[in-house]
């Protein structure tokens, strides 16, 4: 048995039965990060003290017939811009390279409270700007499905970590895209919950009204068990939300009865000019595969989506900015060793610990918060993400769930990216719009073309991630049948 | 359009600096971008509502109760200067 290579589920199951023990499923993960890892660049530091301890933790608790949790014995991996006592929370940046924080993370201290195991903390872009992972202070990281290929971002050591068979499950975050581009660019699966669905205590803020913690996995039933141990409200997060649904899957089912009345929109506005023209074919795939499920799939109207990059270029970066005033040099991150005077520690330590995408960020969003017309364009940005909320509101008074694919392009190689865009993110354009409006969405595997993996969103309503997880689980099995 | 002048007021505002050289870069990306906020302007936005937030939920209440804090220590650890169980700052008062 490669134990690697066995899903969530799949690990849990056999410890329970005493087929496997943790220890064991923790030493092949191990092994198989030192065997491949060289060549993917998805860790930044492993916990390996602490995932044995921990193992053997969750075996003396089966050898004592205690209960365990619902992530029992599953090895997992952490972006690092979620904070840990026991590793050092880099957020891919040489401003935090040595910093370790005095707490754990709200989903930390869940997923230990479950018996989950931390391997590690993954690679990303720094502070989580970008989308190709090659922004980290430690290097880019590298796709499993082809090494020349980049494994998207920010959230790209834990995608790629978890498409190598190093971790069964991982967290990132997703703020524009960062966990769903990821996921559909190594052949993954992904989810966004909606926003305030999981604590945002001890993550890393990048822009606070649209940060989420997204999860991993290799097929919708493990992204899901991830999704439900991380989930509720946490007093340290005042904006995240007691969920009155669980979210509990039935297993087994036939891929027909999870779709079962559903009604699916396709907005006609993802017939962009800068999409890749392959995946319209895929598309049309994708939504012969519903049809043939029973679900009724219908074109709708987002007549406001085109704005959503814009207006999401314009608020993240305004609240990036602000964000990224804490990094002063005094109290933790880098210090400068030259400075004379306190403005001098402050602009010497940035500049020499942030890269050029972060400086570029906050310089942007300070002008947007600041002056002129930035200021006029932050005020209209405000407005236009109300307008983006009223279309998908409107949509799903009629739809359960909305789909386009997850990236408008297919993965590219390491800095060979077309008219790489300047300021705003083209890969973001179906996904950053999700943040805007918090809602939840899924990117899942749909095949390749021309060997590059292709993913699909799936978009659903606040709070009603069972309608996507469903959803995902029903096309995940429909490609199973051959449909 | 941003001016020089203006990239150095916002770069002091948020305690970064830039070469020379990078300040034409940077002119020129504010500009592009700039150009494309233009698109804002087809829309009538005069009577729309900013949103903020997306959780219009009311912010509940709760006890003011002592609770455990972080270990001043390991709070300390992660800066380069401390003294007396603070952080040591430069002198900035005469």
């Amino acid at each position: 048995m490669d134990i690697v290579k066995l899903s969530a589920v799949e690990i849990k199951e056999k410890i329970l039965k005493k087929e496997l023990s943790a220890t064991e499923v923790v030493k092949a993960h191990l092994n198989r990060i030192e065997e491949i890892d060289k060549d993917i660049n998805a860790f930044i530091s492993i916990n390996k003290e602490g995932a044995l301890e921990a193992a053997e933790k969750v075996d003396e608790k089966i050898k004592n017939g205690e209960e365990l949790g619902a992530l029992g014995g599953i090895p997992i991996a952490l972006k690092d811009n979620i904070v840990t006592k026991d590793t050092k929370t880099t957020c891919g940046s040489k401003m935090l390279e040595n910093y370790r924080s005095p707490y754990d993370a709200t989903v930390v201290e869940k997923i230990k409270a479950q018996d989950g195991i931390i391997i590690g903390k993954t690679n990303m872009d720094e502070f989580a700007m970008g989308s190709s992972n090659k922004t980290s202070f430690f290097g880019p990281t590298r796709n499993p499905v082809n090494t020349n290929l980049v494994p998207g971002g920010s959230s790209g050591g834990s995608a790629a970590a978890v498409k190598a068979e190093e971790v069964a499950l991982a967290l990132g975050t997703d703020t524009g895209g960062s966990t769903r581009q990821p996921a559909a660019y190594c052949d993954i699966v992904g989810i966004k919950p909606s926003y305030g669905l999981v604590s945002r205590y001890g993550v890393v803020s990048l822009a606070n009204t649209l940060d989420t913690v997204g999860v991993f996995g290799r097929d919708v039933s493990d992204a899901a068990l991830m999704l439900s141990a991380i989930v509720g409200y946490d007093e340290k997060d005042s904006t995240s939300y007691e969920n009155p649904t669980h979210l509990v899957v039935e297993k087994d089912l036939e891929p027909t009865e999870y779709i079962k009345g559903m009604k699916i929109g396709i907005p006609r506005e993802i017939y962009l000019d800068q999409i890749d023209k392959r995946l319209i074919g895929v598309m049309d795939k994708v939504i012969k595969v519903f049809q043939s499920l029973g679900a009724k799939v219908e074109e709708i109207t987002l007549p406001h989506l085109e704005y959503g990059l814009s207006t999401y270029h314009v608020i993240s970066a305004a609240e990036i900015s602000s964000n990224m005033a804490r990094f002063d040099g005094l109290r933790y991150g880098y210090r400068a060793k030259e400075y004379s005077t306190l403005d001098e520690l402050y602009i010497n330590s940035r500049n020499e610990a942030f890269g050029d995408e972060v400086k570029r960020r906050i310089l942007m969003g300070t002008y947007y918060l600041s002056m002129g017309l930035g200021r006029e364009y932050y005020e209209k940005a405000l407005k236009m993400r109300t307008l983006i909320i009223d279309d998908f509101n409107k949509a799903f008074k009629d739809y359960d769930i909305i789909l386009t694919p997850t990236s408008p392009i297919l993965p590219f190689q390491l800095g060979k990216l077309k008219d790489e865009p300047l300021t705003k993110d083209l890969t973001s354009i179906f996904t950053a719009p999700v943040n805007l409006a918090g809602l939840c969405a899924m990117s899942i595997p749909c095949g390749y073309v021309d060997g590059l993996p292709v993913g699909l969103q799936i978009i659903g309503d606040r709070f009603k991630e069972m309608n996507i997880i469903k959803a995902g689980l029903a096309f995940e099995g429909g490609m199973k049948n051959g449909i | 359009m941003v001016t020089k002048e203006q990239v150095d007021h916002i770069a002091h505002l948020c305690k970064l600096k830039f070469a020379e050289e990078e300040k034409e870069r940077i002119i020129h990306e504010f500009n592009v971008t700039l150009k494309e906020l233009e698109a804002f302007n087809q829309i009538d936005l005069e009577n729309v509502a900013p949103t903020l937030g997306v959780n219009k939920h009311v912010q509940r209440l709760r006890e003011d109760i002592v609770g455990p804090s972080l270990d001043r220590d390991e709070v300390l650890e992660n800066t380069v200067e401390k003294q007396y169980g603070y952080f040591k700052l430069l002198k900035i008062v005469e």
